[in-house]
């Protein structure tokens, strides 16, 4: 036995009771999770992965690999996500009156701030990052990223993000104080927990990825696009992910900034939030919300991207208004700066101050407005195909529309006095999320994934996920509007009224629902592997699509394209087809590529470190692990061994095969 | 209040009336949109007509968007034409139709922000029936608790926690502070919610014109008590609240510093309680956070300040 002294020298505010042995719900949830975990390290183990998944993916600084590993990531953390929402609506449909339900508040607090925070920092940012990350350095017909390492590393400090958050569940406890840990809740004096601070490591880490990762693809796609591709003649999804990413770098360290004085206030005792001595909790919503809105819009444009491919492929039609199109999305870009205070009208900002910012967010619908009637008319005199990726882009605009009109409706001040905090808002932005955000992903993941696997998705269980999240959404929000129309306000964990408890059971029926479309999709995706023969693709573009990156195989090899290949027109690869331009089948050069690295890795191991010991007060972990990414840093920049060339036999080797794998094909 | 009788009746008629949404919203009374409050009834009916408004364009759009679907779908016999792709006067619609309703909107949102203004006294009782200019606007200041709220009556000199009681058709002004969360104060059926902040104050004016028993709460979580926030809002004839005033001071005690920093603990499903005295400088010592004696107050920055302003800062931080 150590004397008490010791042990908290060595473990901090760790203790036995930080263990939550005594919650059976988190007992199960830990062993559930634990055996998953040991079935796969095992699995590896057995197969002798351990070695090639080391070297060919966590190493990788392929962005083809990384893209996929974000997508992994980031359908991983749905999962955890969406358990939260079901707990939820549990306790939601259950607990009226004399019933408490199942869920105290103190479990309950913890679930919805873990459930926000995880579906937009640890779903939907690893999904969109890992589409874009995958999808745009081939439009572009580029090799890589523009920085191959740092893109390493941002993929693995968002994974040490989202394993101190899983972390939280089984050690100590997670922030009860909303997703964007809300001060005064948040402060030291409320919250002496744990709780603020995993969330305030595990997000600085993962921002720092997030920040790294912008700055990395707004310098692809400005530097390392294709000769002859200017930037009106780059695909739409191109154009959305830069603006994206360029509001991505200039809000992150807004946050950043916020967080660190938080952080300050919670470690330093300095007074920045608290509510004496100066400090002001006003001011940490201003910070949090000038990084939250725009923040949509960094989750919404890329995806407005895919509809736009998506629509354009399959109408078979060039996208109408493309220029429009790019002007309404750096519109978006700038406006969404100038809209943060709709958050909190009710604070009393004074009526010239409320309608400035109203009237702002309204402006805001009009280039949306134009970017719905822009696919529209693509799909006017088109000839649409109703595959899986173009069912999702109707079903988007049906369910988008709806909730950019409540979205209006909200920043009309008056109207907001009566709808902000209830039901209703969080309705609002489940409709543009879902409908938007997660609708954009399935479509943009249905559309792609033959590109990164050379097979198809199968199509039974595909409409299986189409339809369990189409219908889940209608049924599980629709009286989510009602409830928040009738007054009832959010992350209550009790209400009194027995008439509105019907309303709740719909809801929860309708989250079982988009339970089977999560579900389905696993399916989809287990059945598409064993199936893949059956569902092969072997000409590299199976949608007849019309960028670049149908014109190379599927999957494309490591240097995605042999020779660099050179735009025309806007949709360069129709334009190519068109014009019966013929692949080159010989002539090739080594090609000069950036070499794998640990470091990566190594560095985000290390924040975790940094980040647990910090959350417990291990003073002298946090004191290794800081130094050791300091020395990690240093020693890294002495590797001189960065890249390689592919040899010229192999270039050759790789693209005869696909010679006679597209003339066995035709 | 009125649908408790026929809770089935109510709930059959908004699952039939499902879709459209719009038909819905008028469906179904409630708080919001049935309120018995003027300021209420004007903030719902400025819902009401945005949604109209909107619907202009929403509901072609969809509407398009579903013919289209299936209008120039691969196998129909529509024109297919892969290169229109422009067309200037097209694209002059598709910027202009947004554009003119959020004009309309617009305007709509800078008047409507400027006349429900929380800071600003009313015009009206109620439609058609203009304010008495002379009469003082009854003042409550609220202030929310760890998880309660205390109410103070200072012309009056009375204080409740949980039980808010207004007398129909008078104008009544909130001050509003919090000792230590941000909340916010709302009875849905008198006005919208405005939050309740620690060392800043808030304000609204409203007026409740329907006598009845309504329910308020804090709609901003603040933690583990937050669920249980509610109070009960009375409205009463005047002549009734007279009565109510009576029965409280007719109960004893006095809101004093003890008595409040032992109310202040955080505490939860508080039941009513009734004070017949309080102290008059309480609400101001709250508000510049110097209740706890010893504590000293903060002097407002800004020029701002003091508890007896005409018109006391918008929201503002002291210190």
């Amino acid at each position: 036995m150590f004397d008490q002294s010791t042990a908290r020298a060595i473990f901090g505010r760790l203790t036995l009771e930080s263990f939550p042995i005594h919650e059976p719900i988190l007992l199960v949830t830990f062993a559930v999770v634990a055996l998953l975990g040991l079935g796969i390290v095992g699995a590896v183990t057995k197969y002798r992965l351990w070695g090639y998944l080391w070297k060919e993916w966590f190493t990788s600084v392929d962005h083809k690999k990384i893209g996929i590993m974000y997508m992994i990531l980031g359908i991983i953390m749905l999962l955890r996500g969406f358990s939260d929402a079901l707990m939820m609506r549990a306790q939601q449909a259950v607990a009226f009156g004399a019933n408490q339900g199942y869920l105290p508040p103190h479990h309950y607090d913890q679930i919805f701030t873990a459930h926000g925070t995880i579906m937009i920092f640890f779903v939907a940012i690893p999904l969109i990052v890992g589409l874009v990350n995958y999808v745009m350095p081939l439009q572009i017909g580029a090799r890589d990223v523009a920085f191959p390492f740092l893109n390493n590393l941002s993929f693995w400090l968002t994974v040490a993000g989202a394993l101190l958050v899983m972390v939280s569940l089984f050690v100590g406890e997670f922030s009860r104080a909303g997703w964007l840990n809300y001060v005064p809740v948040a402060n030291l004096r409320n919250s002496p927990d744990t709780g603020p601070d995993y969330y305030l490591w595990a997000l600085q880490i993962a921002g720092v990825g997030t920040t790294l990762s912008a700055i990395n693809m707004v310098t692809t796609i400005l530097k390392m696009r294709a000769p002859g591709m200017a930037m009106m003649k780059m695909p739409v999804f191109c154009w959305t992910a830069l603006c994206s990413n360029v509001l991505a770098i200039a809000i992150f360290p807004v946050l950043t900034g916020a967080f660190a004085l938080l952080m300050l206030d919670r470690y330093a005792g300095t007074n920045f939030f608290t509510n004496d001595l100066g400090g002001n909790p006003m001011m940490y919503w201003n910070l949090v919300w000038i990084w939250g809105h725009p923040e949509v819009y960094v989750l919404v444009l890329p995806v407005f991207g895919i509809y736009s491919e998506i629509t354009s492929t399959f109408t078979g039609k060039r996208l109408f208004g493309y220029s429009s199109m790019v002007y309404a999305t750096v519109v978006i870009t700038i406006l969404s700066y100038l809209v943060w205070l709709h958050h909190f009208f009710t604070m009393g900002s004074g009526a010239s101050v409320n309608s400035f910012f109203g009237i702002a967010t309204m402006v805001i619908s009009i280039p949306t407005g134009a970017k719905i009637f822009n696919w529209l008319f693509t799909m006017y005199r088109g000839r649409i195909r109703f595959e899986l990726p173009m069912m999702w882009v109707v079903a988007f605009m049906i369910t988008f529309v709806v909730g950019g009109m409540t979205g209006v409706l909200l920043a009309v001040p008056p109207a907001d006095f009566v709808l902000h905090n209830s039901l209703f808002l969080v309705a609002h932005f489940h409709n543009v999320i879902i409908g938007g955000v997660v609708f954009g992903l399935f479509a943009g993941m249905e559309y792609w994934f033959p590109k990164a696997f050379g097979f198809r998705l199968d199509r039974f269980w595909g409409r299986v996920t189409f339809w369990g999240w189409v219908i889940g959404y209608w049924v599980a929000w629709t009286p989510i509007y009602i409830v928040g129309l009738m007054g009832t306000t959010r992350r209550v964990n009790h209400l009194d009224d027995p008439s509105l408890q019907i309303w709740f059971v719909i809801a929860a029926i309708g989250a079982v629902i988009i339970l089977v479309g999560i579900l389905a999709f696993v399916i989809q995706i287990a059945v598409s592997i064993k199936n893949r023969d059956k569902l092969r693709d072997t000409t590299g573009d199976p949608w007849d699509g019309r960028t670049l990156e149908w014109s190379t195989s599927s999957p494309p090899p490591a240097y995605n394209f042999a020779f660099q290949p050179v735009a025309h027109d806007l949709d360069a690869w129709y334009d190519m087809k068109r014009r019966g331009a013929r692949r080159p089948t010989g002539g090739f050069r080594p090609i000069h590529m950036p070499r794998n690295t640990g470091a990566g890795v190594i560095l985000s191991g290390l924040a975790l470190a940094l980040g647990f010991a910090m959350v417990w007060y291990i003073w002298w972990l946090a004191a290794v692990s800081f130094a050791g990414l300091i020395v990690t840093a240093i020693v890294h920049t002495f590797n001189y061994q960065r890249d390689y060339h592919i040899p010229r036999d192999e270039v050759a080797e790789t693209e005869g095969a696909r010679t006679e794998l597209l003339a066995a094909g035709t | 209040m009125r649908d408790k009788n026929i809770p089935s009746f109510r709930t059959l008629k908004c699952v039939a009336l499902l879709v459209p949404l719009v038909v819905l919203l008028s469906g179904c009374a409630s708080a919001v949109l049935d309120p018995a409050g003027d300021i209420a009834r004007q903030q719902r009916d400025i819902i009401y007509f945005s949604t109209a408004i909107m619907l202009l364009i929403i509901v072609p759009v969809l509407v398009l968007i579903v013919v289209f679907a299936w209008r120039y779908r691969a196998g129909g016999d529509a024109t297919y034409d892969p290169d229109f792709d422009h067309s200037t006067s097209l694209e002059l619609v598709i910027w202009s139709a947004p554009l003119l309703i959020i004009i309309c909107l617009g305007a709509l949102t800078w008047w409507s922000t400027h006349l429900l203004d929380p800071f600003r006294p009313l015009d009206r009782e109620v439609a058609g029936k203009p304010i008495d200019r002379k009469a003082r606007p009854l003042v409550v200041q609220v202030v929310s608790l760890d998880w309660k709220w205390l109410f103070i009556y200072p012309e009056q000199g009375i204080a409740t926690v949980n039980e808010l009681a207004l007398p129909v058709d008078r104008q009544v002004r909130f001050d509003m502070t919090s000792t230590n969360m941000m909340n916010t104060f709302y009875a849905p059926t008198l006005a919208g919610m405005i939050y309740t902040m620690p060392g800043m104050r808030s304000q609204l004016h409203a007026v409740l014109n329907r006598p009845g028993v309504y329910d308020g709460l804090s709609a901003n979580y603040s933690g583990a008590g937050f669920s249980n926030m509610h109070f009960k809002l009375y409205g009463v004839a005047p002549r009734d609240f007279d009565a109510w005033v009576a029965r409280v001071k007719a109960g004893g005690g006095t809101l004093d510093t003890p008595t409040f920093l032992e109310i202040e603990k955080p505490s939860e499903k508080v039941p009513p309680m009734y004070f017949a005295g309080v102290d008059p400088t309480l609400f101001d010592r709250i508000f510049k956070r110097c209740v706890r004696p010893g504590t000293p107050c903060s002097t407002g920055m800004h020029g701002m300040g003091g508890g007896n302003d005409p018109q006391p800062p918008h929201g503002r931080p002291l210190s």
